[in-house]
């Protein structure tokens, strides 16, 4: 039996230019992801609106005010009389702090050595509360050392943060969606193309031709194979023409890296074609598998260091983890191959895995 | 040799035994009928005989070659269509006839040969630019046996090939599988329209998994003393329950 896959590539690219729409959405559906996320995750906390509820109302509590409003961080969205306006404030989401000053704040600072100013934070978005209590505290701390007459205190902290020095989104944005966004495309387009052939029993005509499956699976993923490394490369660019990413690494290293995680991804594809019987069946499991996995547990978003014990062993076998240590490195860091090769071995493991399921499966259901 | 022989042919699944133990031999350039109620096993015997499935027990030999030991041997040598139009809706005409060839490793001289043999054949120039969704039922059905006649298959196994097709595009249809089996193909075609049973040469009935009667047409209706195989068939469906 001849292994001649180019009919079969042949006529897989017949349907993807028979299929426009589907193609341009997987072309710009990954920019508009980018641009979406790299413009909208900002963790950045600027012109916070916040209240003010000054029992005192006396020029130091005033001043008070004015280091709070007067800063980046916060506006002032409201003047308090009664404490119990605080609740509504929170309710109609025109506030996300409220600053609470004592009646006796300008008498007690004479007096006293340490003075308390409450602040109330809308805890309901846990996230920007804690970068909002993070601010006023600066704040306060710098007041407190104006204060006591300290300029130049005596221990400082003196942050020098690498590879990403302005703490920009989109440097650990474009690099993670990339990990992502490939895994999605990569499975959903394969797994599609396959399901398609056994819903419409094209799978079966040619399986009676001498066509050896796996000769029919290559044939069919490898046009997706080019168009997943376009997607990529068009992601990337993007993110370092658009985004100012940089890109210290060396291009051909990431390439192949990329070509090994979307062989991965392609895998997890013909995986899930062999369970689906349909197409929706298989966008849904394709979706499934891959998009809240690739966010959550590959430290994309959240540190998997901080996770329990349980998600961090599930985290090990989600490909994303692993081309997401490769990506960052190389763009952000010009890891080479030394450092890296680790991750690489874990890609092959995983693909190898999931070919030798799928290839057993195929097996079963013809057998 | 024949061309097909069953020795026992069985497959179950899990519990229920959809072939139970079928045998039989068709000859070369035979018009071998394949009938039986729905459910009746049929499917799952083309099935196993085209190599797609694998048998729980027995084997068969088609074309000499054993579809248990060397299913994949079968290929090469056999024509199959699909109870289904299975062809890509979404292609031209020509664009399937194409695929085909390349499927079944015709070189590029042959294939363009062939295909333009094939459209004269089923009466499908006019319509080689035609996308095949848009094509009426009876011309995909002659699209599926032509890109199934490719290479020349010394079998054909045809899984009711006339489903849904309208009266004359039938004869038509069984016109050209009797040409074919002039031409020396062996011919096996499943149906549930009885008077094409008429058509074959000889034909097998199935019930439940079970061939219950095996013979040309005229020896099946002496053999039952009826008028037709219609007759013949409900009277045996009946009496095996």
């Amino acid at each position: 039996m001849r292994f001649n896959l180019l009919p079969i590539i042949r006529k897989e690219f017949i349907h993807i230019r028979r299929d426009p729409r589907s193609l341009a959405i997987v072309i710009l559906l990954p920019i508009m992801q980018l641009l979406l996320f790299g413009f909208a995750i900002d963790m950045d906390v600027k012109n916070v609106p916040i209240g003010v509820l000054d029992y005192d109302r006396t020029p130091a509590s005033r001043d008070l005010v004015r280091r709070f409003t007067g800063s980046d961080y916060f506006i002032q969205a409201a003047a308090l009389q009664r404490r119990d306006q605080v609740e509504d404030l929170f309710k109609a989401r025109q506030a996300k702090a409220v600053i609470v000053i004592p009646p006796d704040y300008a008498a007690s600072l004479q007096r006293d050595p340490s003075t308390a100013v409450q602040i109330l934070v809308d805890g309901s978005d846990s996230n920007t509360g804690a970068i909002i209590l993070n601010a006023a505290q600066r704040l306060l701390t710098e007041a407190s050392l104006e204060r006591a007459g300290i300029t130049d205190p005596p221990l400082q902290v003196a942050p020098a943060i690498w590879y990403n020095p302005e703490q920009e989104s989109s440097h650990f944005i474009v690099p993670g969606l990339v990990a992502v966004l490939m895994m999605m495309i990569c499975a959903l387009l394969t797994s599609i193309t396959i399901t398609r052939e056994k819903e419409t029993g094209t799978l079966e005509q040619i399986l009676t031709a001498p066509v050896h499956p796996s000769q029919l699976i290559i044939g069919k993923v490898l046009p997706y194979v080019g168009i997943a490394m376009v997607d990529a490369a068009l992601v990337i660019l993007v993110g370092i023409f658009g985004f100012g990413v940089p890109f210290v690494g060396s291009a051909a290293l990431l390439a192949f890296f990329l070509l090994l995680y979307v062989v991965t991804s392609l895998s997890l594809g013909i995986l899930i074609s062999t369970v689906a019987r349909t197409q929706q069946v298989s966008m849904m499991l394709a979706a499934m598998l891959t998009l809240l996995p690739s966010v959550i547990l590959s430290g994309f978003v959240f540190p998997l260091a901080s996770m329990p014990d349980v998600l961090q062993a599930v985290s090990r076998i989600i490909p994303a983890r692993y081309f997401l240590v490769i990506i960052r490195g190389i763009m952000l860091k010009g890891n080479g191959f030394a450092v890296l090769w680790p991750q690489a071995l874990f890609l092959v493991l995983l693909s190898v895995v999931l070919l030798a399921v799928s290839v057993k499966r195929f097996k079963t259901r013809l057998a | 040799m024949s061309a097909i022989k069953a020795e026992n042919l069985t497959r179950r699944f899990g519990k229920f035994t959809a072939v139970d133990a079928i045998s039989f031999e068709v000859e070369q350039g035979e018009v071998f009928g394949f009938l039986g109620a729905n459910g009746a096993g049929k499917t799952t015997a083309i099935r196993m005989l085209t190599g797609l499935l694998m048998p729980s027990g027995g084997d068969a030999w088609v074309a000499g070659r054993s579809v248990r030991a060397n299913p994949r041997a079968i290929k090469q040598v056999i024509g199959y269509m699909s109870q289904r139009f299975s062809l890509y809706e979404e292609l031209r005409v020509e664009e399937n006839l194409d695929f085909f060839a390349g499927a079944y490793n015709l070189d590029r001289e042959t294939s363009r040969r062939r295909k333009e043999e094939i459209l004269e054949q089923f009466g499908l120039e006019g319509v080689r630019r035609r996308f095949t969704r848009s094509l009426p039922l009876g011309w995909k059905q002659r699209l599926a046996l032509g890109s199934a006649l490719l290479h020349h298959p010394r079998i054909l196994f045809l899984d009711e090939p006339t489903g849904g097709v309208d009266p004359l595009a039938r004869r038509t249809f069984w016109d050209t599988i009797h040409d074919l089996a002039a031409g020396g193909a062996t011919v096996f075609v499943t149906t549930h329209y009885m008077d094409e049973a008429e058509y074959c040469h000889r034909i097998s009935i199935m019930n439940k998994g079970e061939i219950v009667a095996l013979g040309s047409p005229l020896e099946l209706k002496r053999q039952y003393g009826k008028d037709t195989i219609q007759e013949v068939f409900v009277q045996l469906i009946k009496s095996t329950g």
